[in-house]
């Protein structure tokens, strides 16, 4: 039941995205097509998953045993950052068709602060185990991973609308991106 | 480059959050007040023109291919400074900004002027375009900060403007995106008047 909690908050009332404000760059940035928002939240799954496992097993296992937990943003970053890099050299080795579909997406990610808020999170406030963190990191990516897609359909069928001079691109993805937000609040109360 | 010209392209011209959309994470996350979001631009601001001034008088001793870890270390190493100074000094805004304030570390804006240009000026420069780009991402937040707190609360900076419940949805998540999204507009149209 508690994971179900987890899943269902992550996803639909706390999303990453539209209530966390977290990845927004990739959100507006890679959201133009909807092959490519299902390439980057693949990648951002991969990775989130991966990051947020090993940096709660570092808080847990070395900053907070040797009471180091200033070091927590400059050890979490430098381990995202290289996780990506070996992620890249290991996937280009075990599973070429998928680092071809996921390459490109993946040096994106380093400076994704959703990757980086995620597993501050999960170590940190919410004080959750390993599986629960686990659980936790999978849950926001599909909800970024569901975001980015209805996104990216919606934007799909904005090119095709005659918009106003001044609103056309970015600031009309934005009202729409606000629109998905309000009714992304119908979802809160529901946990 | 003409310094004054220098430290204004990034007020206006090339402003971070309405022209090279840099940084939108803490400007949409942050900005419920005013003051909220001129917290996160100054403390931004720091983070900036400390590591652009770093960078600037180490830049030719760094191996060109370890220039962005190296860039990531000494950003985070700042924003270490600013979380902690925070915490200690100004413990209620802090709690505000809560995950944004770490979240610095990954902020387009301060790795792109490190890479973009700390890396490839020198340090006067860097300084005069660190504070022009800093300043220009205080002013956007300060701005959608106080839209929103004006039409979603009936105040400015914490004084009580009306005094009734006005737009509920301007504090909460979705009016940051359409805040944003027609302060943006609006910046276009002044630009090309």
């Amino acid at each position: 039941m508690e994971y179900i909690i987890i899943i269902i908050s992550a996803i639909f009332v706390n999303n990453i995205v539209l209530a966390k404000f977290l990845g927004i760059c990739p959100f507006v940035g890679v959201s133009a097509k909807t092959d490519t928002a299902i390439g980057m939240s693949g990648a951002v799954m991969f990775v989130m998953t991966i990051a947020t496992i090993i940096t709660w097993l570092i808080k847990t296992y070395i900053l907070k045993v040797y009471e180091l937990q200033f070091l927590e943003i400059i050890s979490f970053i430098l381990v995202i950052s290289s996780l990506v890099q070996l992620v890249e050299i290991i996937l280009k080795k075990v599973s070429p068709p998928l680092f071809q579909a996921l390459g490109i997406y993946l040096p994106l990610i380093t400076t994704n602060c959703a990757i980086l808020g995620v597993a501050i999170e999960a170590s940190g406030a919410n004080e959750f185990g390993l599986l629960q963190s686990t659980v936790f990191a999978i849950a926001n990516a599909i909800g970024f991973g569901l975001v980015m897609i209805l996104f990216a359909s919606l934007r799909e069928h904005l090119d095709l609308v005659n918009v106003p001079k001044g609103m056309r691109g970015v600031p009309a993805s934005f009202i729409v991106a606000g629109i998905l937000a309000l009714a992304f609040m119908g979802f809160s109360g529901l946990v | 480059m003409n310094q004054v010209q220098n430290f204004t392209k990034g007020l206006f011209k090339e402003n971070p959050v309405f022209v090279m959309m840099l940084g939108l994470c803490p400007a949409l996350g942050v900005t419920t007040s005013a003051i909220n979001g001129l917290g996160m631009g100054l403390a931004t601001t720091f983070v900036l023109l400390m590591s652009n001034i770093v960078v600037s008088i180490i830049k030719k001793s760094i191996p060109p291919k370890v220039r962005i870890p190296s860039f990531i270390v000494i950003i985070a190493s700042f924003v270490t400074i600013v979380d902690l100074t925070m915490n200690a000094y100004l413990p209620a805004l802090h709690k505000e900004l809560g995950l944004f304030i770490p979240l610095i570390v990954v902020n387009c804006l301060v790795m792109g002027r490190a890479e973009g240009f700390a890396s490839k000026n020198n340090t006067f420069s860097s300084i005069i375009d660190a504070i022009g780009m800093g300043f220009g991402f205080a002013i956007a937040l300060t701005i959608l900060g106080g839209v929103r707190e004006i039409l979603g609360s009936g105040a400015i900076f914490g004084i009580t403007l009306v005094d009734a419940d006005l737009m509920l949805a301007f504090v909460l998540a979705p009016g940051a995106f359409i805040g944003l999204g027609y302060l943006i507009a609006l910046h276009r149209l002044i630009k090309s008047n």
